[in-house]
């Protein structure tokens, strides 16, 4: 039952750190070894897959496609390691970052109920199950949002409720449409009934369905305004998390469902994806650019991140599945560490937003490197790991001779890199409004620990490439044929 | 305001709701009923008790805090899997350890096992939940209440 592990280690940790409610030192020290348990957790998981493929397991030993089955394969398992990752991550950074009222609000049980639930969403092999994740993130997304009890962080967690929750009914209504129209809810059996029906109206239609629900959880163009109007809010740790993993486990349902359950090619929703991809780009580019505080600038390009990585899905070839993968696994680390990076230079400079902040360069030239290195990764600058994803998507798009797509490519990558550039040049190399000496502080260990190992892990992963490509081209190909997947779930059943 | 009508029921509804939601509560283990009904029901004794006599009497009638009853129950529902995942290598699955089955395939004992406690689980979870959003609700309301009577 090693995949079961990975939902009892969240909930018992938050379970513990309920019960210990009253003291914020015990709850801390829950979660930490809680989040360290789940990081061994996973690796032993990733290490498992990676030397024996995919396999299952039955909840209460129901076979599939009867019984709730959870599934590891290279994309499930790539994604709940990187979870264990970043939660260790967010939690340390978060014993600087979090206040004491936030944290005696529920901050850490909170948490772990939204890392069991991106667990469970990445894991599990059962269309209807994952809707149950995405709500268990839901709640304590929710949660999370307005543990502060602020104005704006109830605002920004109105929109993202309602939108949200719109999302979740028309996932349900969309997996009720698939149930109707084919009388299984296990993904690889759909794969199996699916097979040359692809084109009839009720399956296109619980496929349009899906795509909004997934769309706006992910936040594709035009249901993507919650996320810019509720990211910036939270603290910092709350809005990393979320940005890392959060809009990800859209990207990942998007990915799932349109590679095994439904075969898009030749279909209209291949064309779909295609033009809510760029689209979801061009806004998030053009957005970013618009914005004035770090937050809000960082929240428009995971739009158009998203957009890139559903490009790679929409275009279907092994390159672009590829691509999309090695897009959407550097991302989660990137995205992690400019968000607690954007934490730190808070707390130096004393805000966020650009006309308020400065000078962090000159006083501290090294933090300003762990900002600048993810920074330029998301735009796409050799020799980071953002490059080589955008790479990989440029090229996918001249193999198959679509010279707008690669504009969009390079284009949204240069504007991304003059989004950032605009950051930088206004949080870190101007003149602070105050004076330099305005900045006295020092940043905590708790802070610089976590923007160091991801820092430095996107370095690695941009200069040693080759295996991860080779790594993320093996999980495409297994997404693209996945027989193996489908062997594991109804063939090997335990 | 209080009524003496309300809280004098109360005093004799209360403890005939709590019988009546452990019965429904076992009843559910092959019938109709269940941890989540029960639970339910018990909420419903600690909401009357809120009514009658007020959030602090419904505080002290429930005892513990409410996140820490619905943490309880999760930690029941959790132990019930890893208990099947422990001895059948299952996660969930039932286990029984009062019933053995005779050479004729016949069941004896007392059913009696993991099911029941993750049942249990969801009878607490519901408990908590339900009372720890009424009393949070009840909480802004008095406090409203007392700023207008002021």
């Amino acid at each position: 039952m090693l995949l079961f592990w990975a939902l009892v280690i969240p909930f018992g940790t938050a379970v513990l750190a309920l019960l210990a409610w009253r003291s914020l030192e015990m709850q801390r020290g829950i979660s930490l070894i809680g989040a360290l348990a789940l990081l061994v957790l996973t690796v032993r998981i990733a290490i498992r897959v990676a030397t024996e493929g995919p396999f299952a397991e039955q909840a209460g030993g129901w076979p599939a496609p009867y019984g709730i089955t959870l599934v590891a394969d290279g994309l499930s398992a790539v994604m709940v390691l990187l979870t264990g990752l970043v939660a260790v991550a967010v939690l340390i950074f978060s014993f600087s970052d979090v206040t004491e009222g936030e944290k005696h609000y529920g901050f850490y049980p909170l948490t772990h109920a939204l890392l069991a639930g991106i667990c469970g969403a990445f894991l599990t092999g059962d269309i209807f199950n994952m809707y149950v994740w995405f709500e268990v993130m839901l709640i304590a997304s929710f949660g999370l949002l307005v543990v502060g009890g602020g104005k704006a962080q109830l605002d920004g967690a109105i929109k993202y409720v309602g939108l949200n929750l719109i999302a979740t009914v028309a996932f349900i209504a969309g997996v009720g449409l698939l149930y109707g129209a084919t009388g299984a809810l296990n993904m690889a059996d759909l794969h199996g009934r699916l097979m040359g029906r692809g084109a009839e109206t009720p399956i296109l239609a619980s496929a349009a369905v899906l795509i909004f629900a997934f769309g706006s959880k992910a936040a594709l163009f035009p249901v993507f305004f919650w996320l810019p109007a509720s990211y910036h809010t939270p603290a910092f740790s709350t809005s990393a998390l979320f940005a890392a993993l959060l809009t990800k486990v859209g990207v990942y349902a998007l990915i799932r469902v349109f590679t095994l359950v439904y075969d898009i090619d030749g279909t209209p929703i291949a064309a779909l994806l295609l033009g809510t991809a760029v689209l979801t780009m061009a806004v998030g580019a053009f957005g970013a650019l618009s914005q004035t505080s770090i937050r809000r600038v960082l929240g428009y390009s995971i739009v158009s991140s998203i957009g890139y990585m559903i490009l790679g899905l929409a275009v279907a070839t092994p390159l672009a599945v590829t691509g999309a993968l090695f897009y959407l696994f550097q991302d989660v680390l990137v995205k992690a560490n400019l968000f607690l990076g954007a934490g730190a230079a808070k707390r130096l400079a004393g805000s966020e937003e650009f006309g308020r902040a400065g000078g962090i360069w000159r006083v501290r030239p090294w933090f300003s490197l762990l900002f600048l290195i993810p920074a330029l990764s998301l735009a796409g600058v050799p020799p980071f790991s953002g490059f080589w994803a955008k790479l990989l998507l440029a090229r996918a798009t001249i193999e198959i001779g679509s010279a707008g797509l690669t504009f969009m490519v390079l284009g949204v990558g240069f504007l991304t890199l003059f989004a950032m550039a605009r950051i930088w040049a206004a949080v870190f190399w101007s003149a602070h409004p105050e004076g330099d000496g305005a900045i006295t502080e020092r940043l905590p260990a708790a802070m610089l620990v976590p923007l160091l190992a991801l820092t430095g892990a996107i370095v690695y992963i941009g200069i040693d490439a080759g295996p991860m490509v080779e790594g993320a081209a093996a999980i495409a190909t297994g997404l693209i044929d996945p027989q193996a997947y489908v062997a594991a779930v109804l063939g090997g059943a335990e | 305001m209080k009524s003496l009508i309300l809280s004098t029921c109360t005093r004799m509804l209360m403890p005939l709701i709590l019988i009546l939601s452990v019965f429904v509560f076992w009843r559910g283990h092959n019938e109709p009923g269940g941890g989540f009904i029960g639970g339910l029901l018990a909420a419903t004794a600690f909401a009357l008790v809120e009514k009658a006599e007020g959030l602090e009497a419904a505080k002290r009638a429930l005892r513990f805090r409410p996140q820490s009853i619905a943490a309880f129950g999760l930690g029941c529902a959790l132990v019930s899997g890893v208990w099947g995942g422990l001895q059948y290598g299952y996660f969930l699955k039932g286990v029984w350890p009062f019933i053995t089955i005779d050479a004729e395939g016949n069941k004896h004992g007392l059913p009696f096992g993991s099911i029941f406690l993750f049942d249990l689980g969801v009878y607490f979870v519901v408990l908590g939940t339900v009372c720890g959003i009424l009393f949070a609700l009840e909480d802004v309301v008095s406090r409203e209440a007392d700023v207008e009577e002021d």
